[in-house]
């Protein structure tokens, strides 16, 4: 190992980083004066999102350039899998937030307003059962009224999904075997499958979400139900659009010829956040859709 | 070393005591507990403090020792022993933690566990009833059963804003004196159901050893039985907006009789302000209550002058809503009116129809359209607000 | 695409100078710097706002601000505290001293090393920017919810709120990157022979905070979305009519915010050790019973968040639970204060600035946890909570605990990072004026909680006024002492005084003492072998 020490790439001074970091300050300003309807905030969300594109392109291309003239060794490419492992499981504790928001309402708050005692209780009727929109009541000045909707279904769109993600997550293991073979065709059919899996996936689920605003009374202002339902499943849909994106640019970098049996880290890095999003899938799955 | 600190620490804790005989009592402890809650309160905190006092002088008497003997400029030479070697020094490291065990889980762990099960006993038992409600930022009180059944009022703040703003000597009850102090009974277990109109607040009377959430939305119950008659005051205790240092509980403790007159006189009062409802207001009237209310009540947030604190606080002086109708063609108020809003609340604006009497909507909504600068001229009798109930 | 591909292969000592050099750097040391710099100066922005606050509570009555910009004041105050000057402070500490202490070249990622400081300047703008854009006309104000955001109370708020989230979000992601980065430099970069088991204390004290931090640090960014989604968006997270719940937020935000303490102190726990061994020239007691407890520590403290909400009425086992398993982090902390204690007994003290402030923490500290202990008790606590006597505790476990713990850190590897020794004379002076003004300060809070004054409160009954006064005076006292730090550090990265060896204090142990001092440009470019 003493002599590998020598050879581990400290990269060169960048200024992406810095830049990164301007545009997601102008789209953070950008987006709070937007959603407080000041008109400057469009502008400046569009240019802190053109700063991060350029950086995403910039920074990326580097480590793409670095990574296919060798600089990266056995060592360095240990760094990038813990790191990414390590990544993962943030974003594991992220969507537990939700999960435990979840939870939290369905076992415990909705529960609680349904039970307090019967002679002071202010919510006489409502029963407390699972999925809900609230017993209503004013809030902070506005009145609620809980909307009647229709709970989304397991076993129809969302079970096909499940079937899309699931095959996706085989597809890119295909994948991955044509590449530990050196299999190039099969390298690139199996990520083509898996980008259109995902992209499928993407689709149904876009149709489901206009489903549910025009004809099923769900909305994110559907109570417990609505906001647990739309942010649990919106964010997994961001996590399967980045996730797509990112196979994209994989795909095309197998194309190039980039990536070699035993020197792939972002083929794989890739590959674990696609699997990552499948599990999160799969408790979805059961957790929202089903139970 | 740390000598000279803790000489310099006790003498700022001298000096404090020094200015402070006044208040003796209120110094170095709780107040004085009046319930068996904050009884038990007491001991429990003063039994932890010793222990935590011991363990400190300890652990510090050690460290003094060790820094008094082991120096280097004494010529000592230092030891390098890294943890325990043999068997019996391994069990004289175990001994003390044990000891902790003891002392977290058994010591305090047992009365501890004690009066977590009084304090949360809040149905067994219960003499009476009675609902509070935060609300940005007073205190409104409901008495659910017995001989005050039915009665209910709102507390504010009675201290002036010239005492607040240094423009006036401040009085002995500075910001812990109310208009309506809620009144109980005392030997009586009282059950307190708490919940807020918009925002969490937390009822605390610390001489009850009582202190638990407001939370809008939700009902949260504790209890107090109150052994001794006296005035006990405490405050909000969760931050709830910039109004929360001036949101105070004033409790008046009284015998059992004294409870039943007032709650006959309380009734009284508050039957004869719903009868004046009916009959017909002069516009003289209406405003001079109404100013009374608006002071009270409104200027917290719009200011005296109605001139608001833009953008979060609108000015009425000028506002297009106050300076429009309240009713349609019809007869029917309209959605976003002057009354609507006052009525019903919107957002931060609270809903006043729960806390206002028709009355004192009628006259409050009256004074604004002609006080300042607005001159609608018209008026709002009570009869009006009366019928949207 | 072109910079870093036309680079060239070899390593060497070229870097852009100027303003370049440190927008740009992927160097460890240069990054440390920044984030420390950076905390220092947020300390002193976080400690105006603290000033203003005390100078407001000198007297009964309103005196300087309206109400509304005191509750902006506090919380804007403890955010800045605890998110821009001490966990900077503590990162900066770990890009400095890890690699060297574990014989690196440098941190894994250096670029996203580079990008998790960048972060921290938009995030403090974020939080600061409202107050400007107020005096504009623009919104009014900074958040004013306290730094714990509690709902509804912030879905009622201005856009204040909002730019805290953001805040939140940017330095979230800081957290998260910079917690890669430190797991992956531990992991992966040690030098050949450094076993787990041979790792200085201070690097375990920040793995198992760089592990609390990816565990919690994205729950805290996922409530603070859904209180986004909520005020914009029509969500009914924390709405009753809409079965939601604002004590879920308080779950939500005390899952973070709990052992966000211990990712405050773990890295401070983790070099105090280092000081105590160098100054009493004696090994380190109990290495592996310490490494055991911060274990311990890291995962009890994702497990009793709920002491911080006794009073919404829980039910009773819950309330049971949370005092339990509170109390029994005294446990591994009990064992951390007899290896400290161990390790300077029999030792050969001298009391250099490193070690009066060391020991002035064990004693500060102390006193903070223990009257945490206290705070476990549920009963008592509906008296404590939200009362001064928290603010004491509190102080007492973040200012002793936090910062001076920091100073303790700054006075001990000044010499090797600037390579000049400060002025003596001045540290001795600094810290005794800091342990006396820091008692002064928040010693009669103590006495104000137990008497029943509510915290976050502009304005203060009478019988109050006394301990107020004098925590005031404290408070300037303590303020003014700081800039005494200031000299001292300023002095040094100016090259005054004497030139530093490369291992000034006779007992230190360690890797970084083997490098010159200030160690070179690129620290071990051949990793030593540690035997
Ligand atoms: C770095 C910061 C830090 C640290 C280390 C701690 C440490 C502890 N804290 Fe503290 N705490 C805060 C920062 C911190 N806290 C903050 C910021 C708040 C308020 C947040 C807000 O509301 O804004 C708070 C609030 C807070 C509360 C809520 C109070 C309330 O609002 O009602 C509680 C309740 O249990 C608590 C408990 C504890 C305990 C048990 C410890 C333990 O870890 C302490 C362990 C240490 C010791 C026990 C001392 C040393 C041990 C010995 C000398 C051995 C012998 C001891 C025995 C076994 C008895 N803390
Ligand atoms: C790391 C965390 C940290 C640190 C270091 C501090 C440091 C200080 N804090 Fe803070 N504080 C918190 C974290 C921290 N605080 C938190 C979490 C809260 C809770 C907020 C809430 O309720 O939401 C809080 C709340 C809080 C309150 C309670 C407010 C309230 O509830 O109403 C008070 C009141 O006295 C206070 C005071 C101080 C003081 C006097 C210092 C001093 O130690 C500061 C000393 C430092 C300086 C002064 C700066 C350096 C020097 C200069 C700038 C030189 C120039 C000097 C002059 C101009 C005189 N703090
Ligand atoms: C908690 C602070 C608060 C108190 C107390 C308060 N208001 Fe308001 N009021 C508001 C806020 C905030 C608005 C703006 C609501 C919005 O548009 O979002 C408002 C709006 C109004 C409006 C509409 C003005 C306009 O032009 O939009 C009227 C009328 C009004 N309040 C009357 C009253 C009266 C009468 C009282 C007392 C009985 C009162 N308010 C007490 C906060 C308050
Ligand atoms: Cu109501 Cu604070
Ligand atoms: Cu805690």
């Amino acid at each position: 190992m003493a002599t590998e020490a020598s050879h581990y790439y400290v990269p060169n001074p960048s200024l992406y980083p810095f830049i990164l970091s301007v545009g997601l300050l102008l789209m953070a300003a950008g987006f709070i004066f937007n959603i407080n309807h000041y008109a400057v905030g469009l502008w400046m969300l569009l240019l802190g999102f053109l700063c991060v594109l350029y950086v995403l392109f910039g920074w990326f291309g580097s480590i793409i350039d670095e990574s296919e003239s060798g600089k990266y060794k056995a060592w360095e490419d240990r760094s990038f899998r813990i790191g990414m492992i390590v990544f993962i499981s943030s974003e594991v504790a992220f969507f537990a937030a939700f999960f435990g928001a979840l939870f939290y309402m369905r076992n415990i708050s909705v529960p609680e307003l349904a039970s307090f005692d019967p002679n002071f209780t202010m919510y006489k009727d409502f029963l407390g059962t699972w999925p809900t929109a609230g017993p209503g009541g004013m809030v902070l000045g506005m009145e609620y009224k809980p909307p009647q909707f229709t709970p989304m279904a397991a076993w129809g769109i969302p079970a096909l999904n499940t079937l899309i993600l699931l095959s996706s997550g085989a597809t890119v293991t295909w994948a991955h075997w044509g590449l530990l073979k050196d299999n190039r065709r099969q390298l690139v059919i199996g990520l083509f499958l898996t980008i259109a899996l995902g992209i499928l996936f993407l689709g149904l689920q876009a149709y489901e979400y206009h489903h549910a605003y025009t004809e099923m009374g769900l909305t994110l202002g559907t109570g417990a139900y609505g906001a647990t339902f739309f942010m649990l499943t919106g964010f997994h849909g961001f996590h399967v659009t980045l996730g797509t994106i990112m196979l994209i640019v994989i795909l095309l970098r197998s194309m190039k010829g980039h990536f070699r049996p035993d020197h792939h880290f972002a083929f794989e890095g890739v590959a674990w956040y696609w699997h990552f999003v499948d599990v999160v899938w799969l408790l979805l799955f059961v957790l929202v859709y089903w139970l | 070393m740390a000598l000279k600190r803790f000489k310099a620490m006790g003498a700022a804790i001298a000096l404090a005591f020094w200015s402070k005989v006044a208040y003796a009592e209120f110094v170095w402890n709780f107040p004085k507990p009046v319930t068996p809650l904050a009884e038990d309160t007491l001991h429990v905190h003063n039994k932890f403090m010793l222990i935590c006092m011991v363990i400190f002088l300890v652990v510090l008497g050690i460290m003094i020792y060790s820094i008094i003997h082991h120096r280097k400029d004494k010529g000592y030479k230092p030891a390098n022993f890294t943890g325990p070697s043999t068997k019996a020094q391994v069990f004289w490291t175990l001994v003390p933690f044990a000891l902790l065990l003891y002392i977290d889980f058994i010591l305090m762990g047992i009365p501890a566990y004690h009066s977590v099960i009084t304090m949360e006993d809040t149905k067994n038992n219960a003499d009476m009833v009675i609902k509070v409600t935060g609300m940005q930022w007073r205190w409104q009180y409901e008495y659910m059963d017995g001989d005050a059944k039915g009665i209910k009022f709102v507390s504010n703040l009675k201290t002036p804003q010239e005492q607040i703003y240094n423009q006036a000597e401040k009085g002995p009850d500075y910001l812990l004196e109310v208009d309506n102090p809620v009144v109980l009974p005392v030997g009586k277990k009282v059950r307190i159901l708490l919940t807020s109109n918009d925002v969490i607040h937390t009822w605390w009377v610390p001489q009850f050893g009582v202190a638990r959430d407001a939370i809008p939305g939700f009902l949260r119950e504790t209890w107090a039985r109150i052994d001794e008659p006296g005035t006990y005051k405490g405050q909000c205790k969760e931050l709830c907006g910039k109004g929360h240092g001036f949101m105070p509980v004033v409790v008046n403790a009284v015998s059992e009789d004294e409870f039943k007159k007032w709650a006959e006189s309380k009734k009284a009062e508050l039957a004869a302000a719903s009868a004046v409802a009916e009959k017909e207001w002069s516009k003289e009237d209406l405003m001079a209550l109404g100013k009374e209310v608006y002071e009270k009540n409104c200027s917290v947030c719009h200011q005296v002058d109605g001139k608001g604190v833009p953008p979060a606080f609108p000015p009425l002086a000028g506002s297009k809503i106050v300076n429009g109708p309240n009713f349609d063609a019809e007869g029917k108020l309209i959605k976003d009116s002057h009354l609507d809003r006052v009525f019903n609340g919107f957002r931060v604006m609270p809903a006043w129809k729960g806390v206002l009497n028709d009355v004192e909507i009628a006259a409050v909504v009256t004074y604004e359209r002609n006080a300042f600068g607005n001159a609608m001229g018209d008026l709002l009798q009570p009869a009006q607000v009366k019928a949207l109930r | 695409m072109t910079t870093a591909a036309q680079a060239h292969e070899a390593h060497h000592d070229h870097h852009p100078t100027g303003i370049m050099r440190w927008l740009t750097t992927t160097n460890h040391k240069d990054i440390g710097t920044m984030y420390l710099v950076f905390a220092l100066i947020m300390f002193m922005v976080g400690g105006a706002m603290a000033l203003a606050v005390r100078a407001e509570l000198f007297q009964p009555g309103m005196q300087l601000m309206r109400p509304e910009f005191f509750n902006q004041l506090i919380g804007v105050h403890a955010l800045i505290m605890i998110f821009a000057a001490l966990m900077p402070a503590a990162t900066g500490f770990a890009n400095w001293l890890i690699p060297l202490q574990i014989g690196a070249p440098d941190m894994a990622l250096p670029r996203l090393n580079n990008w998790g400081f960048w972060l921290l300047p938009p995030a403090a703008i974020l939080l600061t920017l409202p107050f400007i854009l107020a005096l504009f006309g623009i919104g009014d104000g900074a958040i004013a919810t306290g730094w714990t955001f509690y709902a509804p109370l912030s879905v009622q708020e201005g856009i204040g709120v909002d730019f805290a989230i953001f805040a939140v979000h940017l330095l979230g992601i800081s957290s998260v990157m910079g917690s890669i980065n430190i797991i992956v430099t531990i992991f992966n970069m040690r030098a050949p022979g450094m076993t787990m088991m041979k790792l200085p204390l201070f690097a375990w004290g920040w793995l198992i905070t760089a592990f609390l931090l990816i565990a919690t640090i994205p729950v805290l960014a996922g409530a603070v979305t859904m209180l986004l989604t909520d005020r914009h968006f029509g969500t009914h997270f924390f709405n009753a009519a809409g079965g939601g719940d604002p004590i879920l937020f308080q779950h939500l935000f005390w899952f973070f915010g709990h052992p966000e303490v211990y990712i405050l102190l773990l890295p401070v726990w983790g070099f105090i050790p280092h000081i105590l061994s160098a100054f009493s020239r004696k090994p380190t007691y109990g290495y592996k019973a310490q490494v055991y407890s911060f274990w311990a520590i890291g995962i009890l403290s994702l497990v009793v968040w709920a002491h911080h909400v006794f009073t919404v009425g829980m039910p009773v086992p819950a309330l049971l639970y949370f005092m339990y398993s509170t109390m029994s982090i005294s446990l591994p902390l009990a064992v951390l204060f007899f290896c400290w204690i161990a390790t300077m007994w029999r030792g050969a003290m001298s009391f250099e600035t490193p070690m009066l402030f060391a020991t002035g923490w064990i004693i500060l500290f102390g006193i903070g946890g223990l009257t945490g202990l206290v705070l476990a008790d549920v009963a008592a606590d509906a008296q404590y909570h939200h009362s001064y006597f928290v603010v004491a505790h509190f102080h007492y476990t973040l200012f002793a605990g936090g910062m001076m713990g920091m100073m303790a850190g700054t006075y001990f590897w000044l010499p090797k990072m600037t390579g000049r020794m400060y002025s003596e004379k001045l540290g001795k002076l600094h810290f005794w004026l800091t342990a006396i003004a820091f008692n002064l300060t928040f010693m009669p809070q103590f006495f104000l909680g137990l008497a029943g004054m509510p915290r976050r409160i502009p304005d203060y009954a009478l019988q109050f006024a006394e301990f107020n006064m004098i925590s005031s005076i404290g408070a300037f006292i303590l303020g003014l002492s700081q800039l005494i730090f200031v000299y001292n550090i300023v002095s040094c990265i100016r090259g005054q005084g004497e030139k530093a060896a490369d291992k000034p204090w006779e007992g230190a142990e360690g890797l970084e003492w083997t490098l010159s001092s200030p160690p070179p440009y690129h620290s071990f470019t051949v990793q030593p072998v540690v035997k």
